[in-house]
Formats: structure tokens, C-alpha cells, sequence
């Protein structure tokens, strides 16, 4: 291809180290390829070329690494993974920024499937926990929804571009593949929804979702999450909004039961 | 049929999801299939906004209007009566996206804002910065996923369908589906099964598409004997940065909020462009569309920027790119309404586009063609009747089809920011249409013999064993490579039938070799090689078939340019008051307008032609200079 973005092609390679790991339940472990070197390349760029020719370094013909891509523009969360022992999206970490050899590892917090692809299904779960959505009355057409400022607007935005990739727990002392804790995306989505005009009218439930187990106490304010979030969403924000909700209904639910006791020994 | 019936759809993008909300509504039971977790479907990739005339910006926008520009902008090939129905729903769906919490950028007054896109002079196009299709996408899944809690809807993600299940009537009673993890294939039966499974760009190798658009389950279902309408007309982007393993998209919300093409009107200029002085710039687009400008439908850009750099040797450095320029808007401005476009450049370029003029070039991006579907018309308003059950069905009984896996909406060429629209819309008349359907057949799928599903599945499973035992020297991913080589050079900007020729030829031997395929991984879990080369004969089929389509039309339009059968410029700024011209292009139009009609044959797709009804608007020639 011969563009103004020149792509060239040199004798240079790059050399891999990845995990491999045919089934959950076995042992895994290192195989190392190399990849001729194109300006530009990424690491899902040159997964793709491996799988083009998956040979090791020394010759022996294996398995095409298995891993999750999509949109190949850290837009669709598929993609992280541990580069260098770092959690980040492997569709936009430029090998040219990257030191050699470039290791690969799956996340460690999410049960792995294969190589480096993991299970996420606990992040879908804890979106349910929180009951991430807007509960519309229907898909009929009722006019537009309640006006917004833009300031609103452009927070919320913010926190609803979140990918779901996972990174966030991986980076979370706080989590591991045998608790509960929600973790910082989850949590922060119930902010959003909190905000919404619609999604406020059932912003309690939310807000008892993070009181259980697992929930927002179980933070330890490590604050690791906002600084791999590829999307530079406010999360230790978004988690201290929260926790004063949280505190602000535990306190609303010891006056209620006063007051409910009050009123229950009825007229003195 | 038992009052809550149970559904499957294939495909959790918009059009996937939005059909599953509106069974699930109604009461029915759901199972979406999905190859990747729904909210990571490509759909997410969408950046610059949703259409609709709502007209809130006081410059007398209307339906028709945008009826008008669609049909236009599709040279006259699209399905006009589910057009006129999207154009008249798109009010109402982005109020709908807006109730369920879309972040859609405001006006200081609170409201909705609009912005402008092209192949219209109306600011119609609703955004949530510029990852519009992801928030989109995004408040559909949730919607989903309270379904989902409440037991409506279950969902199957890596999981990829396979096939239908038939009946001995041809009606489809399910499908046939394989677990991507543990590969397990197992049968699911439904009372009708849609096909919401995206775009075919990876028939192209490198694209603007997530990488798993492969289009298999359209070239599945061709095989099968749905029809694949206007296969040929492939849209390429004016604006995509090229890479080595995707062309990443440059929105045209650029465009629309100001962004200028242009070149150094010295050829092989080296000077840094920001040295070069605006009297020495040549903005092309501007200057040959005074009225358009930078926003003139995407195949006539696409076109322009490749004749700049191929035919006259003007692109940047003598070679292929252009410079899109936005360094005269404010940096606040541009990070307020298209942040998201403004990261991805930066992410993958290094250069910071607000600063510096980006370095683009045309890219494969969408196709207008897809399953062939019909509608009922009604004839007062000449849209589609509500629930009729034979909207969006394609022309297996009981397989239905939507989103951009369906031909329907653009015709020659799509009009920015009307894909999200189609996508939604098909999915709301589509899922009334199959509830509908399910009620007017005696039997219920659930109540078929069993013998049809185990049939179904025995094929399956006997396919994969027999891949799975490959051990020839082809790899199955070098053979995509080359069928996206051989599709994007000879067809996408401009065609010749010797080469299209070639390509078909080509297409015939890579299926060939297919024979010969190694599939790589014997393993039992998560074997990617082994869907993978299924999918490859999939691929190289709707290859075939574009190819072929395009190989057979003998005109220019929209998307579709051939330069050996193109009409020649009017003598007149106006064509409409040049006679001759007049009559060349009548006498085009009445042979070519009509809809290609392509059918699974095992010697290659036959290719036939359907002529267009145009209860809405009289074709006309397509002019924006
Ligand atoms: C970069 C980019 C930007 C765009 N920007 C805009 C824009 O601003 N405005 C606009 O209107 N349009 C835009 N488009 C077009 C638009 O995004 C797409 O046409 C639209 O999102 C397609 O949605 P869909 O629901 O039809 O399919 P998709 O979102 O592609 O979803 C397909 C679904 O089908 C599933 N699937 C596929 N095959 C199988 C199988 N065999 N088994 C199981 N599941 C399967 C997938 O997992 C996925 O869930 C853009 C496109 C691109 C590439
Ligand atoms: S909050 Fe950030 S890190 Fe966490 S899942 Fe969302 S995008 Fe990923
Ligand atoms: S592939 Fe989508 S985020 Fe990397």
C-alpha cells in the first residue's frame, strides 16, 4: 500500500512472549514469535499476522493465539489484556512505544477461556446488580425526554463511555476471580444512572445495590482504577458520589425506623 | 400459536437488539445470539449521529425532506416505502433514544442538538459527541438487559449461528448455533428467526468495520436461497486514516462541523501544511460543489479525493491522502462535539489533529446492498403497513432480516448518519412483523417433529468434523487476506469489468484452494480456526457475489462507477436543461434502475434484475454541483 502514511516494511522483527493456555484447568505457559516489524503496527496487528503464520521463534507450528478483538479502536472493550505486565487495550498500544521482548498475559481477576481471552460475564452481572438502565414506560413514541443542561450533559457523557473492558478490576487490589466486589465501572454506572432525570426516579435502589456484600465498602481506595481506565472516566469520583449516597440512605434508614417505632407505640 | 411465542434473533447490534425489545414488549420469549457480547457489537463503532427531521434549528426541515434527500442521495435504488415510513419514525426514535438516556449533546436551552451531515443542506443529525452509534448502542443493551432480568430474554453470546432449520415446506422453524467456547452445536427452534448480523466488510480485508464483520451469516443464508439484493454497491468512505490492520474512520461529523479537504495546489508540494499559505491551498471539494462543499454524499468525496491523488497525481507527497483540516476551529470547540473522532487520530497517528491537518484517504465502509426483504405498502400513505408481518421478511418463510444485513434503506449509496436510523427502525417494524407471522401459522415451530432439528444439527456437526480434520498447506487467514486484496483493488471507488472479471475468476480459485485449507487448531476449547474457516467459504461466497453483481451492471451510480459506461458531463449547469443529456439519462435509468437480484447456484450467483415501484418520489437525475 503506498499511502501518505507510509507504511514501510523492514528486515527489523518483533519479538513476543505470550501465554498460552489451551483449558482453564491446565498449566500454561510462554511461546515466543516473532513479527516483522511495519510502522504503525499494534499489538492486535500483529496478533493477526501471527495468525497468518503461527510459528514460534524456533520453528514449531502452533495453535493461532487465541484473543478478543473487535473494533480495533478502543471503542468496543474487548481487548485488555496484561502488555508488559500493565493492563491496557492491546488494539491502541502502538509497538513502537512498547519495550522488547513484548509479553502478553491475560487478565488475572476474570476466569480465562483460552490463551488471552477471559470471561468478563461478571462485569454484565454487576450492571444487572445495579440495574444500570433507564426504566421507560415503552418504546412508544411519547415525545422527547425532560430537558438537560449542557454541563449535565457532558458529565454524564463522560461516564457512559465506559467499554465494560475489565481493566479497572484487574488493576483493583480489592478484586479477585473468588469475591463479589462490584468494582469501580459498575459503580460508577449507577452514578449515571442516579443523574439521569428519568433514572433518578429509582435511585434508591441503586444506591441499596452497593450497601450489600460486595458492595461499595469493600473499596479500599487503592484509586488504581482511574489511572488504567483507557477511557479517563473520574472513577474515585464517581466511587465518592457514591459512597455519600450510600452513607446518606444509611442515615435516612435509622431516622425511618424511629420514626417508624414512634410511630407504631402510637399516641402517648 | 400460544400467545407468548418464542423468538430467536442473530446479531446484538442496534437493529439485533431493538427487534429483540420489541418482541420482548409484546410479551414474547427472546434468545439473541451473538458472536461477542452484545454491547461490544460494531455497532459501538458508529461515531457521528443518527438522522431525523426534527426541525428545531427553525430552517423548515420536514420528513419529506429528508424522504427526499435519502431517496436522492440513494440514486433512486432504494425500497421507497420502508424509507418514507424510517423518515417519519426518526422523530419519534430519537425521542425514544432520548427517554432511555441517550447522552445526546444539548443546546444551552436544554434541548436536542443537531449538526449537520452530508447529501442534505439540513443540520438533522442528533449526536452524543462523536461515539453516537455507542451510546446508541449502549441504551438499547440496557434495555435488554432489564428484559433479561425479568426472564424475557436470554442471551448467547459467543455463540455463532450456523444455519436454519427448515421444514419440509421451507419455512424456517430455527436455527442451528455453535457455543465459541466450548463448541458445542446445538439447535434452537423458533417461531421465526431474524437476521440482524451486520455488514460484510472483512470481505474486504482491511475496512473501517469491526474485525468481526466477516458477513457469514449472510452468505450462510444466500446458500441457503435468500436472495442478496444490490450486492455491488459497497460505499468507501472519503475519510479514513489507513492502517495495517484496519482503516480507522474519520467521521464525517469532521466535515460537518467544519472541516475542510484539501491539497497543496502544487503537486508534490513537501512543505509541512502548515507553511503552506491558504492562497496555495486547492480545496477541491469547495471549490467544484459551491453549494454542498465538503458535505457532498460519500461516493461523489470518495470519488473526487481518488481522482485528486490517482488520475492527477495531487495527493499529499504524490502519493495517496489528503489533508483534512480542522485547525481553524477552536480546540474547545472541536472537543466538545468530536472528541472521540479527535482521540482516535491522535491514538493512532501520534499527530494531535487540532493542531495539525490530518493525512486521509478513502476506505471500504458499509454496504447498501444485503438480504433482499420486502414490506407491505400501504396505498394512502405509502408507507409500511403497522405489524404487517411481511415487512422486513426476506423470501424464506419465516427468515427475516434488518439492520445492515438488509438491502432495503440506501439504495445506490447511503447518506450519512441514515445507518443507525435504518437500523433501529427495521428493528421496530421488524419485530412486530415476525410476532405477526408466528400467529398466522397453524403450527407452532415448538410443536415441529424433531426429526427436522436433528438433521439440522447432524449436517453441522458433520461440517466441523470434516474441517476440523483439514491438515492441507492453505491457511485460512491468508486466504482472506487475499480475497480482501482482490476486492479492494478492483472493487470499490472505480470498476472495470476486465478486472472484475479477474476478481470473479480469482474468487473461483481461492474457493478452490479452500479445499486444501489447514484449519490450525485441533483444540477443543474456544477453537477461533476452526469457525474462522468456516467462515472463509462464507466470505469468499458474498465475494462472489458482489463481484459478479458489479461485474453485470453496465452504468455509473451512486457508490457503483464504472468510467467505461458513465454518462458524459451536461452541456448545461442544470442537466435537467439539457435535452440530449436528458434523454441519454432516461433511457439509462429505465434500463438500470431496478434492483439486482442475486441466487444461490453452486456454478456461481445468477444475477437478475427487479424493477423499482416509486409510489413517493419520481427519479430524477442526482446532481449537487
Ligand atoms: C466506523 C464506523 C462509523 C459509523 N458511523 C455511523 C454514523 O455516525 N451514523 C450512522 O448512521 N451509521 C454509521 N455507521 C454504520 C453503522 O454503524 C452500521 O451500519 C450499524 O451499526 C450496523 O448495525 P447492525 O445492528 O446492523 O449490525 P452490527 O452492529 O454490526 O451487529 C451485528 C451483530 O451480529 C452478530 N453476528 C454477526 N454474525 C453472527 C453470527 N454468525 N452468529 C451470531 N451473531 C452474529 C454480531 O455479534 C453483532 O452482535 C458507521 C460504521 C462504521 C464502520
Ligand atoms: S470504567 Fe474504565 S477501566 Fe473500568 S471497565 Fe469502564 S472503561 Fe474499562
Ligand atoms: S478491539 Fe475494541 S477496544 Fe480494542
Amino acid at each position: 500500500m503506498d499511502t501518505a502514511q507510509a507504511s514501510a516494511v523492514s528486515n527489523q522483527s518483533i519479538t513476543f512472549r505470550i501465554w498460552r493456555q489451551d483449558d482453564p484447568a491446565k498449566p500454561g505457559h510462554f511461546d515466543e514469535f516473532k513479527v516483522p516489524y511495519r510502522k504503525g503496527a499494534n499489538v492486535i496487528s500483529c496478533l493477526m499476522e501471527i495468525q497468518r503464520n503461527p510459528v514460534t521463534s524456533d520453528g514449531k507450528k502452533v495453535a493461532p493465539v487465541v484473543w478478543d478483538a473487535a473494533c480495533l479502536e478502543e471503542v468496543c472493550g474487548s481487548c485488555a489484556m496484561n502488555i508488559n505486565g500493565r493492563v491496557r487495550m492491546a488494539c491502541s498500544a502502538l509497538i513502537d512505544k512498547l519495550e522488547q521482548p513484548i509479553t502478553l498475559t491475560p487478565m488475572t481477576k476474570f476466569p480465562v477461556v483460552r490463551d488471552l481471552a477471559v470471561d468478563r460475564d461478571r462485569m454484565f452481572e454487576a450492571l444487572k446488580r445495579v440495574k444500570g438502565w433507564v426504566p421507560v414506560d415503552g418504546t412508544y413514541n411519547l415525545g422527547p425526554g425532560p430537558r438537560q443542561s449542557q454541563k449535565d450533559q457532558s458529565v454524564m457523557y463522560v461516564l457512559s463511555t465506559c467499554i465494560t473492558c475489565g481493566s479497572c478490576l484487574e488493576a483493583c487490589p480489592q478484586v479477585s476471580q473468588d469475591n463479589e466486589f462490584i468494582g469501580a465501572a459498575a459503580i460508577s454506572q449507577a452514578r449515571l444512572f442516579n443523574m439521569n432525570p428519568t433514572g433518578k426516579l429509582n435511585s434508591e435502589e441503586r444506591v441499596r445495590a452497593l450497601m450489600g456484600p460486595g458492595g461499595i465498602q469493600d473499596c479500599g481506595k487503592a484509586q488504581n482504577c482511574v489511572k488504567v481506565c483507557p477511557k479517563e472516566i473520574p472513577l474515585t469520583t464517581s466511587i465518592a458520589v457514591m459512597n455519600r449516597e450510600v452513607t446518606k440512605l444509611a442515615i435516612k434508614d435509622i431516622f425511618f425506623k424511629e420514626d417508624e417505632q414512634k410511630g407504631s407505640s402510637g399516641p402517648a | 400459536m400460544a400467545a407468548a411465542a418464542r423468538f430467536t434473533v442473530v446479531g446484538g447490534g442496534l437493529a439485533g437488539l431493538m427487534t429483540t425489545i420489541k418482541l420482548a414488549e409484546a410479551g414474547h420469549q427472546v434468545d439473541v445470539l451473538s458472536l461477542v457480547p452484545v454491547k461490544r457489537s460494531h455497532s459501538v463503532c458508529a461515531q457521528g449521529g443518527i438522522n431525523g427531521a426534527v426541525n428545531t434549528k427553525g430552517e423548515g426541515d420536514h420528513p419529506d425532506i429528508h424522504v427526499k434527500d435519502t431517496l436522492r442521495g440513494g440514486d433512486f435504488l432504494a425500497e421507497q416505502t420502508s424509507v418514507k415510513g424510517m423518515c417519519y419514525a426518526a422523530p419519534g426514535i430519537i425521542y425514544l433514544l432520548d427517554r432511555m438516556g441517550v447522552t445526546f449533546n444539548r443546546t444551552p436551552e436544554g434541548l436536542l442538538d443537531f449538526r449537520r451531515f452530508g447529501g442534505t443542506l439540513h443540520n438533522r443529525t442528533a449526536f452524543a459527541g462523536a461515539t453516537t452509534g455507542q451510546q446508541l448502542l449502549y441504551a438499547l443493551d440496557e434495555q435488554v438487559r432489564r428484559y433479561e432480568a425479568e426472564g424475557k430474554v436470554t442471551k448467547y453470546e459467543y455463540w455463532e449461528w450456523l444455519g436454519t432449520v427448515k421444514d419440509d415446506a421451507g419455512r424456517v422453524i430455527g436455527s442451528v448455533a455453535m457455543d465459541l467456547r466450548t463448541m458445542e452445536i446445538r439447535t434452537f427452534p423458533a417461531e421465526a428467526v431474524c437476521l440482524a448480523t451486520g455488514g460484510p466488510g472483512i470481505v474486504f480485508g482491511r475496512s473501517t468495520n469491526s474485525i468481526i464483520n466477516t458477513g457469514t451469516a449472510a452468505g450462510r443464508a444466500f446458500m441457503e436461497g435468500a436472495i442478496y439484493a444490490n450486492g455491488e454497491f459497497i460505499q468507501v468512505h472519503p475519510t479514513s486514516i489507513p492502517g495495517e490492520d484496519k482503516l480507522r474512520l474519520m467521521s464525517e461529523s469532521v466535515r460537518g462541523e467544519g472541516g475542510r479537504v484539501w491539497v497543496p495546489r502544487k503537486k508534490g508540494d513537501v512543505r509541512s501544511p502548515r507553511d503552506i499559505p491558504e492562497s496555495e491551498r486547492w480545496y477541491f471539494l469547495e471549490e467544484k460543489y459551491p453549494k454542498y462543499k465538503n458535505l457532498v454524499p460519500r461516493d461523489v468525496a470518495t470519488r473526487e479525493i481518488f481522482m485528486v491523488c490517482r488520475d492527477l497525481g495531487m495527493g499529499i507527497g504524490g502519493r495517496d491522502g489528503v489533508y483534512l483540516d480542522v485547525t481553524h476551529i477552536p480546540a474547545k470547540t472541536l472537543d466538545a462535539k468530536i472528541k472521540g473522532v479527535m482521540e482516535i487520530y491522535e491514538k493512532f497517528v501520534g499527530d494531535d489533529p487540532r493542531h495539525t491537518p490530518m493525512v486521509i484517504f478513502p476506505g471500504m465502509h458499509y454496504s447498501m446492498g444485503g438480504l433482499y426483504v420486502t414490506f407491505e405498502s400501504d396505498a394512502k400513505t405509502n408507507m409500511p403497513v403497522d405489524g404487517s408481518p411481511k415487512n422486513q421478511s426476506t423470501n424464506i418463510p419465516g427468515l427475516y432480516a434488518a439492520g445492515e444485513a438488509d438491502y432495503a434503506f440506501h439504495g445506490g449509496n447511503r447518506l450519512g448518519a441514515n445507518s443507525l436510523l435504518s437500523c433501529i427502525y427495521s428493528g421496530m417494524i421488524g419485530g412486530p412483523a415476525m410476532a405477526n407471522f408466528a400467529k398466522s401459522q397453524s403450527t407452532s415451530a415448538a410443536a415441529m417433529p424433531e426429526k427436522f432439528f436433528q438433521s439440522a444439527k447432524a449436517y453441522w456437526a458433520d461440517r466441523f468434523a470434516t474441517i476440523k480434520k483439514m491438515a492441507g498447506p492453505e491457511n485460512p487467514y491468508q486466504l482472506a487476506r487475499e480475497l480482501g486484496d482482490v476486492m479492494t483493488e478492483n472493487c470499490t471507488v472505480v470498476r472495470y469489468n476486465d478486472r472484475l472479471k479477474k476478481t470473479v475468476e480469482k474468487i473461483r480459485e481461492l474457493k478452490d484452494r479452500w479445499n486444501r485449507v489447514n484449519v490450525l487448531d485441533t483444540g477443543e476449547v474456544a477453537n477461533r480456526a476452526l469457525s474462522y474457516t468456516n467462515q472463509v467459504w462464507n466470505m469468499l461466497e458474498l465475494g462472489e457475489v458482489i463481484a459478479t453483481s458489479a461485474l453485470l451492471r453496465d452504468e455509473s451510480r451512486g457508490a457503483h462507477y464504472k468510467p467505461e459506461f458513465s454518462l458524459p458531463e451536461p452541456k448545461s449547469k442544470d442537466p435537467t436543461q439539457d435535452p440530449e443529456w436528458m434523454a441519454l439519462w432516461r433511457k439509462r435509468h429505465e434500463k438500470w434502475a431496478k434492483t439486482t437480484m442475486a441466487r444461490y447456484a453452486s456454478e456461481g450467483p445468477q444475477i437478475s434484475y427487479e424493477p423499482i415501484a416509486t409510489p413517493v418520489l419520481d427519479p430524477e437525475p442526482r446532481w449537487y454541483a
